[in-house]
């Protein structure tokens, strides 16, 4: 805990400015899909660009699919994912399979490219909790809907890791306005504190529903909250997957060498609403903010540097298309033909051991209810 | 058998279970080098060593989290939350996630959690340490509340805690940490959650209580005794799930039932009791069921602290009301 002796005037705005300035935003693709950063250039094949390529066209047919069953009562709570997708797929992406996700509520992208079934995601977005009942070998948390409850789970997955000796890692997700809860802090330092092996990503999309970012917090980058924690925190264009993946690729490597978590803002945006359920986006946005961060789209971007490549053709992208449709069809029809939930089947998973006496008693009265 | 105080059979059942199961974490604020400020956990981390027996930073939710966080990764956690009166700190842990993790992942992850915390008033602690907050433990499905009044049963209790694959909060009056002795054997043993314990026989009266208040209970029914009637005294034990059969049992021969808790009348566990009685067993009743509570009001601080606790002439003065009915 030791620091300098100070021989100089203090100036406390100072000493604020040099540790702000020295945050800047990793971007390694620019808007037309350039090249911008060679010396940040992750290693990565081409394969591999082709199929987090493919994810992203995936995810995004996803998400508009998703959108209209939720119109239609087909799908219950959802939260809109377009725009995210470099920041929610290429972290996923830099994992391994024996890595750990926390995820929020918009993250079950990520959870799904880890191994979720596609039917799964949409049994819990329908309310059923044989939802998130993960299948063995698929390491993955349900979405977290208390904001910010992740990051200090989080500490205790990588800590948890940690003890058994295992090369993983523990990811977890919030937004911007999640950086303002205890928890986020508590999260970090938490990690920190253990050298724990954890990547904390914050998806700084700018609206915690409408609330924007300015008014969340006085800190000019929510990468520098890592500082307090005694962490490195990175800043890296969102709306770029080769600048998301290189972080999150770094921050793995570190954690895994026993070097500790790691802070990621990611600067994106969601073009959708905050959920489905009600929220006019139009409210507190404006038509030429959209615009703006549509035209850092991490599909066109990500489109036109692997075209350049001469890896990425419109037939490819029209095959993952009618994957994609023909996958949710599939998933949805499995998630039909899942049975009815009970009020009885809730009450004998509340616990591990055996039913307490009331419970017990009032399983017998629901059971004759359901079963009229 | 050795003669133990509570908080040495505490320390007695962490040790016992640190050396059963390497899956058994402690951790908490202080509780390493400082072996816990009441030295709960006096030399456990010298013994077991910093892996499994460690201090943490001082955040509640934080501890929590990593309770969460660590049962996720086959862990046993055993996390000491300071002073009860610092739960709402936790409480999203506790009540919001640990209780639901077996629903939200349809009984895929469980949370083998004990939360051991001190409680309790009668020892003049500052502000928020010493309040009764197991009634909205009681009011969570998922987490089981466990509250000892002997040493014996608190090291069989924390015993059957840790090894329970449920989240148990298993609460330590402060008041009794060192108030007596009593014969404690060595080693291992279990004493089932979910079930009370008569602690005393008797056939008039029935008294159901739990923690500090079972010695009221009974120093009351001594001198109930002196004139000539016959109380029951029920420890609960588990506060929650109750063990409804033990005490309609009782209530079923004496006719007659108080419940006498220390924390405030309002809510609670003492109403729970008497609903579940009214529910069970009215038509043997020869008498209504009281309550013997703190009054409806924020634990005071120690000026006021003495009145303010239910004690055994409360407890009689009840108890005659119901006999005399």
């Amino acid at each position: 805990m030791a620091s300098k002796t100070k021989t100089t005037p203090l100036d406390s705005v100072a000493n604020l400015s040099k540790i702000e300035d020295q945050f800047e935003t990793l971007q390694i693709l620019n808007e037309e899909g350039e090249v911008v950063n060679e010396a940040a250039m992750p290693d990565i094949s081409d394969e591999q660009l082709q199929e987090l390529m493919k994810r992203m066209v995936y995810t995004r047919i996803l998400d508009q699919r998703s959108i209209s069953l939720n119109r239609q009562g087909r799908l219950g709570f959802y939260a809109p994912t377009a725009g995210q997708e470099a920041s929610q797929l290429a972290t996923q992406f830099a994992l391994e399979k024996e890595d750990f996700i926390l995820p929020g509520y918009r993250d079950v992208p990520q959870i799904i490219w880890h191994g979720l079934p596609l039917s799964q995601a949409f049994l819990w977005s329908r309310g059923h909790f044989e939802g998130m009942n993960i299948p063995e070998g698929v390491n993955v948390l349900h979405p977290q809907i208390i904001i910010g409850a992740q990051y200090v789970q989080t500490a205790g997955v990588a800590l948890g890791m940690k003890k058994r000796g295992a090369k993983s890692v523990a990811i977890t997700y919030t937004g911007d306005g999640g950086t303002s809860q205890g928890d986020f802090y508590e999260g970090i330092n938490f990690a920190g504190a253990y050298k724990a092996p954890a990547i904390f990503v914050v998806q700084n999309n700018q609206f915690a529903i409408s609330t924007p970012v300015e008014k969340q917090t006085a800190a000019k980058t929510l990468a520098q909250k890592a500082v307090a924690a005694g962490i490195p925190g990175v800043q890296v264009d969102g709306m770029d997957p080769l600048a998301v993946y290189a972080a999150t690729r770094q921050a793995r490597e570190r954690a895994i060498n026993g070097e500790g978590p790691t802070l990621i803002e990611t600067l994106t945006y969601r073009y959708g609403p905050h959920t489905m359920a009600g929220d006019d986006p139009t409210r507190y946005r404006t038509a030429d903010l959209d615009n703006e961060w549509e035209k850092k789209d991490p599909l066109v971007r990500f489109r036109k540097f692997l075209e350049k490549k001469g890896i990425w053709s419109e037939e490819q992208e029209t095959e993952v298309i009618e994957k994609a449709k023909e996958d949710i069809k599939e998933a949805i029809k499995t998630a039909d033909a899942a049975p009815k939930q009970k009020v009885t089947d809730l009450m004998s998973i509340m616990y591990e051991e055996e039913m307490p006496q009331n419970l017990k008693e009032q399983y017998e009265m629901y059971k004759a209810k359901e079963s009229k | 058998m050795a003669q133990m105080t509570m908080i040495q059979a505490i320390t007695d059942a962490l040790r016992t279970e640190l050396g059963n199961d390497p899956n058994v974490l402690v951790f908490g604020e202080d509780v390493g080098v400082n072996g816990g400020v009441f030295r709960a956990t006096e030399g456990l981390q010298k013994e077991f060593g910093e892996d499994r027996v460690f201090d943490t930073p001082l955040a509640e939710s934080g501890i929590g989290g990593l309770a969460v966080g660590l049962a996720l990764q086959g862990f046993r956690p055993v996390p000491e939350i300071q002073f009860f009166g610092f739960v709402f700190e936790v409480f999203d842990s506790i009540a919001g996630q640990l209780a639901r993790m077996r629903y939200r992942s349809g009984g895929r992850y469980t949370s083998p959690v004990t939360i051991r915390s001190p409680f309790g008033g009668g020892v003049h602690t500052p502000d928020m340490h010493a309040d009764s907050l197991e009634g909205l433990m009681a009011q969570t499905p998922g987490v089981k509340v466990v509250i000892p009044s002997t040493p014996y049963d608190a090291k069989g209790l924390l015993i059957s805690s840790i090894r329970d694959n449920d989240t148990v909060v298993f609460l330590e009056h402060m008041k009794l940490y060192r108030s007596f002795r009593q014969e404690v054997p060595e080693g291992e043993y279990t004493i089932p959650l979910g079930k009370a314990d008569v602690k005393r026989e008797g056939t008039d009266v029935t008294i159901v209580t739990y923690g500090a208040m079972v010695h009221e209970s009974l120093k009351a029914a001594e001198e109930l005794e002196k004139e000539g009637y016959s109380a029951e005294v029920i420890d609960l034990r588990t506060v929650s799930p109750l063990d409804m059969e033990t005490i309609i049992a009782s209530v079923e021969k004496t006719g007659r039932a108080i419940v006498v808790q220390e924390a405030q009348k309002q809510a609670g566990v003492a109403a729970n009791v008497v609903a579940e009685i009214n529910d069970r067993a009215i038509l043997t009743l020869e008498a209504p069921v009281l309550r013997v509570a703190a009054p409806d009001t924020v634990f005071p601080f120690p000026q006021a602290e003495t009145v303010w606790l239910p004690n055994y002439k409360d407890v009689i003065e009840t108890a005659k009301k119901v006999l005399t009915f």
